[in-house]
Protein backbone atom coordinates (compact mmCIF):
# COMPACT_ATOMS: atom_id res chain seq x y z
CA UNK A 1 0.00 0.00 0.00
CA UNK A 2 1.50 3.36 -0.99
CA UNK A 3 2.21 6.21 1.36
CA UNK A 4 1.04 9.73 0.61
CA UNK A 5 2.17 12.92 2.34
CA UNK A 6 -0.40 15.68 2.57
CA UNK A 7 0.61 19.15 3.75
CA UNK A 8 -2.17 20.91 5.67
CA UNK A 9 0.02 23.63 7.22
CA UNK A 10 3.50 24.70 6.16
CA UNK A 11 4.09 28.14 7.68
CA UNK A 12 6.20 28.75 10.77
CA UNK A 13 5.53 30.75 13.91
CA UNK A 14 2.12 32.25 13.16
CA UNK A 15 -0.55 31.81 10.49
CA UNK A 16 -0.63 34.29 7.65
CA UNK A 17 -3.18 34.99 4.91
CA UNK A 18 -3.02 36.60 1.49
CA UNK A 19 -4.41 40.11 1.58
CA UNK A 20 -6.64 41.75 -1.02
CA UNK A 21 -3.60 43.70 -2.20
CA UNK A 22 -1.62 40.47 -2.64
CA UNK A 23 -4.33 39.05 -4.90
CA UNK A 24 -4.56 42.26 -6.93
CA UNK A 25 -0.77 42.24 -7.36
CA UNK A 26 -0.77 38.62 -8.53
CA UNK A 27 -3.46 39.46 -11.10
CA UNK A 28 -1.48 42.46 -12.30
CA UNK A 29 1.67 40.33 -12.67
CA UNK A 30 -0.29 37.70 -14.60
CA UNK A 31 -1.67 40.31 -16.98
CA UNK A 32 1.81 41.69 -17.60
CA UNK A 33 3.10 38.18 -18.27
CA UNK A 34 0.22 37.56 -20.71
CA UNK A 35 1.46 40.63 -22.57
CA UNK A 36 -1.57 41.29 -24.75
CA UNK A 37 -2.38 37.67 -25.49
CA UNK A 38 -6.03 36.76 -25.79
CA UNK A 39 -7.65 33.50 -24.74
CA UNK A 40 -10.63 32.02 -26.54
CA UNK A 41 -11.80 30.03 -23.54
CA UNK A 42 -11.37 29.53 -19.83
CA UNK A 43 -9.47 26.34 -20.62
CA UNK A 44 -6.95 28.21 -22.76
CA UNK A 45 -6.41 30.80 -20.05
CA UNK A 46 -6.12 28.05 -17.46
CA UNK A 47 -3.52 26.23 -19.54
CA UNK A 48 -1.51 29.43 -19.87
CA UNK A 49 -1.66 30.05 -16.13
CA UNK A 50 -0.73 26.46 -15.35
CA UNK A 51 2.21 26.11 -17.68
CA UNK A 52 3.72 29.52 -18.31
CA UNK A 53 3.37 31.50 -15.10
CA UNK A 54 5.46 31.22 -11.96
CA UNK A 55 3.98 29.35 -9.00
CA UNK A 56 4.08 32.55 -6.93
CA UNK A 57 1.72 34.25 -9.42
CA UNK A 58 -0.83 31.46 -9.74
CA UNK A 59 -0.65 29.94 -6.26
CA UNK A 60 0.20 30.75 -2.69
CA UNK A 61 2.37 28.72 -0.35
CA UNK A 62 -0.35 29.23 2.21
CA UNK A 63 -0.52 30.34 5.73
CA UNK A 64 -1.44 27.52 8.12
CA UNK A 65 1.11 26.53 10.74
CA UNK A 66 2.57 22.99 10.75
CA UNK A 67 0.34 20.00 10.20
CA UNK A 68 1.50 17.19 7.88
CA UNK A 69 -0.45 14.01 7.29
CA UNK A 70 1.07 10.67 6.35
CA UNK A 71 -1.72 8.80 4.58
CA UNK A 72 -0.92 5.08 4.67
CA UNK A 73 -4.16 4.13 2.95
CA UNK A 74 -5.49 2.31 6.01
CA UNK A 75 -8.17 3.06 8.57
CA UNK A 76 -6.04 5.10 10.97
CA UNK A 77 -4.71 8.61 10.51
CA UNK A 78 -1.10 9.71 11.13
CA UNK A 79 -0.20 13.36 11.44
CA UNK A 80 2.76 15.46 12.53
CA UNK A 81 1.93 18.49 14.67
CA UNK A 82 -1.33 20.23 15.33
CA UNK A 83 -0.70 23.72 14.00
CA UNK A 84 -3.55 25.70 12.49
CA UNK A 85 -3.51 23.28 9.53
CA UNK A 86 -5.19 20.81 11.90
CA UNK A 87 -8.49 22.60 11.28
CA UNK A 88 -8.76 21.73 7.55
CA UNK A 89 -7.18 18.35 8.32
CA UNK A 90 -10.03 17.74 10.78
CA UNK A 91 -12.60 18.70 8.14
CA UNK A 92 -10.97 16.16 5.81
CA UNK A 93 -11.10 13.44 8.49
CA UNK A 94 -14.76 14.09 9.27
CA UNK A 95 -15.73 14.03 5.59
CA UNK A 96 -13.79 10.82 4.97
CA UNK A 97 -15.18 9.09 8.05
CA UNK A 98 -18.83 9.91 7.23
CA UNK A 99 -19.90 9.81 10.90
CA UNK A 100 -17.72 6.81 11.80
CA UNK A 101 -15.32 7.62 14.67
CA UNK A 102 -11.70 7.96 13.63
CA UNK A 103 -8.40 6.87 15.16
CA UNK A 104 -5.81 9.62 14.83
CA UNK A 105 -2.11 9.22 15.72
CA UNK A 106 -0.42 12.56 16.34
CA UNK A 107 3.36 13.05 16.54
CA UNK A 108 4.45 16.26 18.24
CA UNK A 109 7.78 17.85 17.30
CA UNK A 110 7.35 20.13 20.34
CA UNK A 111 4.63 22.13 21.99
CA UNK A 112 5.30 25.69 20.93
CA UNK A 113 2.08 27.48 20.15
CA UNK A 114 2.30 27.29 16.35
CA UNK A 115 2.41 23.49 16.66
CA UNK A 116 -0.60 23.03 18.95
CA UNK A 117 -2.88 25.96 18.09
CA UNK A 118 -5.04 24.00 15.65
CA UNK A 119 -6.11 21.34 18.12
CA UNK A 120 -9.00 23.30 19.70
CA UNK A 121 -10.42 23.53 16.15
CA UNK A 122 -9.77 19.90 15.24
CA UNK A 123 -13.32 18.67 14.59
CA UNK A 124 -12.80 14.96 15.36
CA UNK A 125 -11.85 15.88 18.95
CA UNK A 126 -15.52 16.76 19.47
CA UNK A 127 -16.88 13.47 18.10
CA UNK A 128 -17.66 10.72 20.65
CA UNK A 129 -15.86 7.49 19.90
CA UNK A 130 -12.90 9.21 18.21
CA UNK A 131 -9.58 7.97 19.51
CA UNK A 132 -6.65 10.39 19.50
CA UNK A 133 -3.17 9.24 20.53
CA UNK A 134 -0.70 12.10 20.93
CA UNK A 135 2.92 10.88 20.76
CA UNK A 136 5.70 13.07 22.12
CA UNK A 137 9.08 13.02 23.81
CA UNK A 138 8.12 16.02 25.96
CA UNK A 139 6.91 15.56 29.53
CA UNK A 140 4.98 18.82 29.21
CA UNK A 141 2.94 17.79 26.17
CA UNK A 142 -0.33 17.09 27.97
CA UNK A 143 0.10 20.19 30.11
CA UNK A 144 0.50 22.35 27.01
CA UNK A 145 -2.60 20.89 25.33
CA UNK A 146 -4.70 21.44 28.46
CA UNK A 147 -3.29 24.90 29.10
CA UNK A 148 -4.23 26.37 25.73
CA UNK A 149 -7.86 25.34 26.22
CA UNK A 150 -8.12 26.52 29.81
CA UNK A 151 -10.21 29.58 30.71
CA UNK A 152 -9.97 32.41 29.90
CA UNK A 153 -8.13 31.51 26.67
CA UNK A 154 -10.71 29.20 25.07
CA UNK A 155 -14.41 28.49 25.72
CA UNK A 156 -14.18 24.69 25.62
CA UNK A 157 -11.99 23.12 28.28
CA UNK A 158 -9.83 20.18 27.23
CA UNK A 159 -11.74 17.96 29.67
CA UNK A 160 -14.96 18.64 27.76
CA UNK A 161 -13.70 17.14 24.51
CA UNK A 162 -15.71 14.11 23.47
CA UNK A 163 -12.86 12.10 21.97
CA UNK A 164 -10.79 9.64 23.95
CA UNK A 165 -7.38 11.31 24.11
CA UNK A 166 -4.25 9.49 25.20
CA UNK A 167 -0.74 10.92 25.59
CA UNK A 168 2.03 8.48 24.65
CA UNK A 169 5.63 9.15 25.65
CA UNK A 170 8.29 8.34 23.09
CA UNK A 171 12.00 7.95 23.80
CA UNK A 172 14.62 9.67 21.63
CA UNK A 173 16.36 7.37 19.13
CA UNK A 174 14.18 4.41 20.16
CA UNK A 175 12.01 3.07 17.31
CA UNK A 176 8.35 2.50 18.14
CA UNK A 177 5.76 0.64 16.07
CA UNK A 178 2.57 2.69 15.94
CA UNK A 179 -0.13 0.71 14.15
CA UNK A 180 2.36 -0.58 11.59
CA UNK A 181 4.28 2.66 11.14
CA UNK A 182 7.73 2.59 12.73
CA UNK A 183 8.70 5.98 14.15
CA UNK A 184 12.04 7.05 15.61
CA UNK A 185 12.34 10.45 17.33
CA UNK A 186 15.61 12.41 17.31
CA UNK A 187 16.54 15.38 19.52
CA UNK A 188 16.94 18.71 17.73
CA UNK A 189 18.32 22.10 18.75
CA UNK A 190 15.42 24.41 19.55
CA UNK A 191 14.26 26.40 22.55
CA UNK A 192 12.74 23.87 24.97
CA UNK A 193 13.95 21.05 22.66
CA UNK A 194 12.21 19.70 19.59
CA UNK A 195 12.24 16.23 18.03
CA UNK A 196 12.41 15.14 14.44
CA UNK A 197 10.67 11.93 13.42
CA UNK A 198 11.87 9.28 11.02
CA UNK A 199 8.95 7.20 9.73
CA UNK A 200 9.42 3.84 8.03
CA UNK A 201 6.91 1.54 6.43
CA UNK A 202 7.15 -1.00 3.60
CA UNK A 203 10.61 0.23 2.61
CA UNK A 204 9.58 3.89 2.47
CA UNK A 205 11.39 6.39 4.71
CA UNK A 206 10.07 9.84 5.50
CA UNK A 207 11.75 12.30 7.86
CA UNK A 208 9.90 15.20 9.47
CA UNK A 209 12.49 17.62 10.87
CA UNK A 210 11.13 21.02 11.74
CA UNK A 211 12.09 23.67 14.27
CA UNK A 212 15.68 22.55 14.22
CA UNK A 213 18.80 24.69 14.14
CA UNK A 214 22.06 23.24 12.90
CA UNK A 215 25.39 24.48 14.22
CA UNK A 216 27.60 24.31 11.18
CA UNK A 217 30.86 24.13 13.08
CA UNK A 218 29.83 20.92 14.81
CA UNK A 219 30.78 18.04 12.55
CA UNK A 220 29.42 15.43 14.96
CA UNK A 221 26.03 17.13 14.87
CA UNK A 222 26.01 17.16 11.07
CA UNK A 223 26.93 13.48 10.97
CA UNK A 224 24.23 12.66 13.50
CA UNK A 225 21.59 14.28 11.30
CA UNK A 226 23.02 12.74 8.16
CA UNK A 227 22.51 9.36 9.85
CA UNK A 228 18.98 10.33 10.88
CA UNK A 229 18.17 11.37 7.29
CA UNK A 230 20.10 8.44 5.75
CA UNK A 231 18.59 7.23 2.43
CA UNK A 232 15.27 8.96 3.17
CA UNK A 233 12.80 9.14 0.32
CA UNK A 234 11.55 12.49 1.64
CA UNK A 235 13.02 14.92 4.19
CA UNK A 236 10.64 17.65 5.37
CA UNK A 237 13.09 20.28 6.60
CA UNK A 238 12.96 23.52 8.57
CA UNK A 239 14.19 26.04 5.97
CA UNK A 240 12.83 29.17 7.55
CA UNK A 241 15.65 31.51 6.57
CA UNK A 242 18.27 32.22 3.95
CA UNK A 243 21.67 31.04 5.18
CA UNK A 244 23.06 34.54 5.83
CA UNK A 245 20.12 35.33 8.11
CA UNK A 246 20.19 31.94 9.85
CA UNK A 247 23.78 32.38 10.98
CA UNK A 248 23.78 36.10 11.70
CA UNK A 249 20.82 38.12 12.98
CA UNK A 250 18.70 35.00 13.48
CA UNK A 251 21.37 32.73 14.95
CA UNK A 252 20.11 30.85 18.02
CA UNK A 253 16.48 31.36 16.99
CA UNK A 254 16.15 27.60 16.55
CA UNK A 255 15.68 27.37 12.79
CA UNK A 256 17.66 26.50 9.71
CA UNK A 257 18.06 27.38 6.04
CA UNK A 258 17.48 26.03 2.55
CA UNK A 259 21.23 25.70 1.97
CA UNK A 260 21.88 23.59 5.07
CA UNK A 261 18.91 21.41 4.07
CA UNK A 262 20.59 20.67 0.73
CA UNK A 263 23.95 19.94 2.38
CA UNK A 264 22.54 17.55 4.99
CA UNK A 265 20.39 15.72 2.46
CA UNK A 266 23.38 15.34 0.15
CA UNK A 267 25.42 13.95 3.06
CA UNK A 268 22.57 11.56 3.86
CA UNK A 269 21.96 10.45 0.26
CA UNK A 270 18.31 11.47 0.64
CA UNK A 271 16.14 11.64 -2.51
CA UNK A 272 13.77 14.52 -1.98
CA UNK A 273 14.15 17.63 0.20
CA UNK A 274 10.97 19.55 1.01
CA UNK A 275 11.53 23.06 2.38
CA UNK A 276 9.14 23.68 5.26
CA UNK A 277 8.22 26.01 8.15
CA UNK A 278 8.23 29.10 5.96
CA UNK A 279 9.01 32.47 7.51
CA UNK A 280 5.70 34.37 7.95
CA UNK A 281 7.29 37.62 6.75
CA UNK A 282 8.17 36.07 3.38
CA UNK A 283 5.73 36.56 0.51
CA UNK A 284 5.17 33.98 -2.20
CA UNK A 285 7.75 35.47 -4.56
CA UNK A 286 10.39 35.40 -1.83
CA UNK A 287 9.62 31.79 -0.97
CA UNK A 288 9.79 30.83 -4.64
CA UNK A 289 13.15 32.61 -4.80
CA UNK A 290 14.47 30.59 -1.86
CA UNK A 291 13.33 27.41 -3.60
CA UNK A 292 15.09 28.36 -6.84
CA UNK A 293 18.26 29.20 -4.89
CA UNK A 294 18.17 25.84 -3.11
CA UNK A 295 17.73 24.03 -6.45
CA UNK A 296 20.65 25.92 -7.95
CA UNK A 297 22.84 25.20 -4.92
CA UNK A 298 22.00 21.53 -5.29
CA UNK A 299 23.09 21.64 -8.94
CA UNK A 300 26.33 23.42 -8.08
CA UNK A 301 27.27 21.01 -5.30
CA UNK A 302 25.95 17.72 -6.72
CA UNK A 303 28.42 14.87 -6.69
CA UNK A 304 26.13 11.84 -6.96
CA UNK A 305 22.48 11.26 -7.71
CA UNK A 306 20.40 14.44 -8.04
CA UNK A 307 18.49 15.56 -4.96
CA UNK A 308 14.97 16.69 -5.79
CA UNK A 309 14.13 19.96 -4.00
CA UNK A 310 10.59 21.23 -3.43
CA UNK A 311 8.95 23.80 -1.20
CA UNK A 312 5.92 22.68 0.79
CA UNK A 313 2.63 24.53 0.35
CA UNK A 314 -0.74 24.09 1.99
CA UNK A 315 -2.49 21.49 -0.15
CA UNK A 316 0.63 19.86 -1.61
CA UNK A 317 0.49 16.06 -1.83
CA UNK A 318 3.50 13.91 -2.62
CA UNK A 319 4.26 10.21 -2.74
CA UNK A 320 7.63 9.16 -1.33
CA UNK B 1 45.81 26.52 7.61
CA UNK B 2 48.40 29.19 6.84
CA UNK B 3 46.84 32.09 4.99
CA UNK B 4 49.13 34.23 2.81
CA UNK B 5 48.73 37.87 3.75
CA UNK B 6 50.12 41.20 2.49
CA UNK B 7 49.70 44.67 4.01
CA UNK B 8 48.82 47.79 2.02
CA UNK B 9 48.67 50.84 4.32
CA UNK B 10 45.72 50.22 6.66
CA UNK B 11 44.49 47.16 4.76
CA UNK B 12 45.53 43.51 4.90
CA UNK B 13 44.87 41.29 1.89
CA UNK B 14 44.45 37.61 2.73
CA UNK B 15 44.45 34.95 0.04
CA UNK B 16 42.00 32.07 0.41
CA UNK B 17 42.42 29.10 -1.93
CA UNK B 18 41.10 25.62 -2.58
CA UNK B 19 37.94 24.30 -0.95
CA UNK B 20 36.60 25.62 2.30
CA UNK B 21 34.22 23.28 4.06
CA UNK B 22 33.63 21.42 7.30
CA UNK B 23 36.88 19.48 6.92
CA UNK B 24 39.14 22.53 7.17
CA UNK B 25 37.00 25.37 8.47
CA UNK B 26 38.20 25.13 12.08
CA UNK B 27 41.83 25.76 11.14
CA UNK B 28 40.80 28.41 8.63
CA UNK B 29 38.67 30.22 11.21
CA UNK B 30 41.45 30.28 13.79
CA UNK B 31 43.93 31.77 11.34
CA UNK B 32 41.45 34.24 9.87
CA UNK B 33 40.29 35.47 13.27
CA UNK B 34 43.91 36.10 14.33
CA UNK B 35 44.41 38.28 11.22
CA UNK B 36 41.13 40.11 11.80
CA UNK B 37 41.92 40.82 15.45
CA UNK B 38 45.26 42.28 14.47
CA UNK B 39 44.27 44.26 11.38
CA UNK B 40 40.53 44.99 11.16
CA UNK B 41 40.20 47.55 13.93
CA UNK B 42 39.80 51.30 14.22
CA UNK B 43 39.09 51.84 10.54
CA UNK B 44 41.49 49.17 9.31
CA UNK B 45 40.32 46.67 6.74
CA UNK B 46 40.80 43.00 5.92
CA UNK B 47 40.25 42.05 2.30
CA UNK B 48 39.66 38.43 1.47
CA UNK B 49 41.11 37.68 -1.96
CA UNK B 50 38.98 34.73 -3.06
CA UNK B 51 40.45 34.36 -6.54
CA UNK B 52 41.85 30.95 -5.59
CA UNK B 53 38.76 29.72 -3.74
CA UNK B 54 37.01 26.99 -5.70
CA UNK B 55 34.18 26.12 -3.32
CA UNK B 56 32.79 27.26 0.01
CA UNK B 57 30.18 25.39 2.06
CA UNK B 58 27.86 26.76 4.73
CA UNK B 59 30.49 25.96 7.37
CA UNK B 60 33.03 28.05 5.45
CA UNK B 61 30.59 30.90 4.98
CA UNK B 62 30.02 30.88 8.73
CA UNK B 63 33.75 31.60 9.21
CA UNK B 64 33.39 34.70 7.02
CA UNK B 65 30.37 35.74 9.10
CA UNK B 66 32.26 35.38 12.37
CA UNK B 67 35.15 37.38 10.98
CA UNK B 68 32.77 40.11 9.87
CA UNK B 69 31.23 40.28 13.34
CA UNK B 70 34.66 40.50 14.94
CA UNK B 71 35.72 43.28 12.56
CA UNK B 72 32.57 45.29 13.27
CA UNK B 73 33.05 44.91 17.03
CA UNK B 74 36.56 46.40 16.61
CA UNK B 75 35.33 49.22 14.34
CA UNK B 76 37.12 47.64 11.42
CA UNK B 77 35.92 46.45 8.02
CA UNK B 78 36.06 43.29 5.98
CA UNK B 79 35.58 43.02 2.22
CA UNK B 80 35.67 40.13 -0.24
CA UNK B 81 37.13 40.42 -3.70
CA UNK B 82 37.82 38.58 -6.93
CA UNK B 83 35.34 35.74 -6.53
CA UNK B 84 35.33 32.86 -9.00
CA UNK B 85 31.95 32.48 -10.74
CA UNK B 86 30.84 29.50 -8.65
CA UNK B 87 31.75 31.13 -5.34
CA UNK B 88 30.09 34.37 -6.47
CA UNK B 89 26.92 32.40 -7.17
CA UNK B 90 27.07 30.71 -3.75
CA UNK B 91 27.38 34.16 -2.16
CA UNK B 92 24.22 35.24 -3.99
CA UNK B 93 22.30 32.03 -3.27
CA UNK B 94 23.07 32.23 0.44
CA UNK B 95 22.40 36.00 0.52
CA UNK B 96 25.96 36.65 1.71
CA UNK B 97 26.23 39.33 -0.97
CA UNK B 98 23.76 41.29 1.17
CA UNK B 99 25.99 40.99 4.22
CA UNK B 100 29.41 41.52 2.64
CA UNK B 101 30.69 44.18 0.32
CA UNK B 102 31.83 42.24 -2.73
CA UNK B 103 34.33 43.75 -5.19
CA UNK B 104 35.33 42.47 -8.63
CA UNK B 105 39.04 42.98 -7.90
CA UNK B 106 41.38 43.33 -4.93
CA UNK B 107 42.40 46.77 -6.23
CA UNK B 108 38.80 47.99 -6.04
CA UNK B 109 38.41 46.61 -2.52
CA UNK B 110 41.61 48.38 -1.46
CA UNK B 111 40.30 51.63 -2.94
CA UNK B 112 37.20 51.22 -0.79
CA UNK B 113 39.44 50.70 2.26
CA UNK B 114 41.48 53.87 1.74
CA UNK B 115 43.28 55.95 -0.88
CA UNK B 116 46.57 55.06 0.81
CA UNK B 117 45.88 51.32 0.55
CA UNK B 118 45.12 51.58 -3.15
CA UNK B 119 48.23 53.72 -3.71
CA UNK B 120 50.39 51.20 -1.87
CA UNK B 121 48.98 48.43 -4.01
CA UNK B 122 49.73 50.39 -7.21
CA UNK B 123 53.32 50.95 -6.11
CA UNK B 124 53.97 47.35 -5.18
Amino acid sequence: MSMRIRFWGTRGSIPVALTSYDIRDKLARALVEASGRTFASYEEAHAFASTELDFSITHTFGGHTPCVELDLGGDEYFVCDMGSGARPFGVHVLAKQARRPATVNVFMSHVHWDHIMGFPFFGPAYVPGTRIRIHSCHDVCEQAYRLQQAAPCFPVDFAQLAASIEFVKLEPDVPRDVSGLVVTPHLQLHSGDSYGFRFEKDGKRVVYSTDSEHKLENRAEAESFAAFFRDADVVIFDAMYALADAISVKADWGHSSNIVGVELCQMANARHLVLFHHEPANDDATLEGLLKEARRFEELTRSGEPLKVSAAWDGLEIEP
Amino acid sequence: MALPARSYANALVIGVAGRLDQDNCDAFRADLMAHVERSAHDGGAVILDLSGLEYVSSAGLRCFMLASRQAKAQHGRIFVASLQPMVAEIFEISHFNMVFQVFPTVREALAAASIEAAAAFDKA
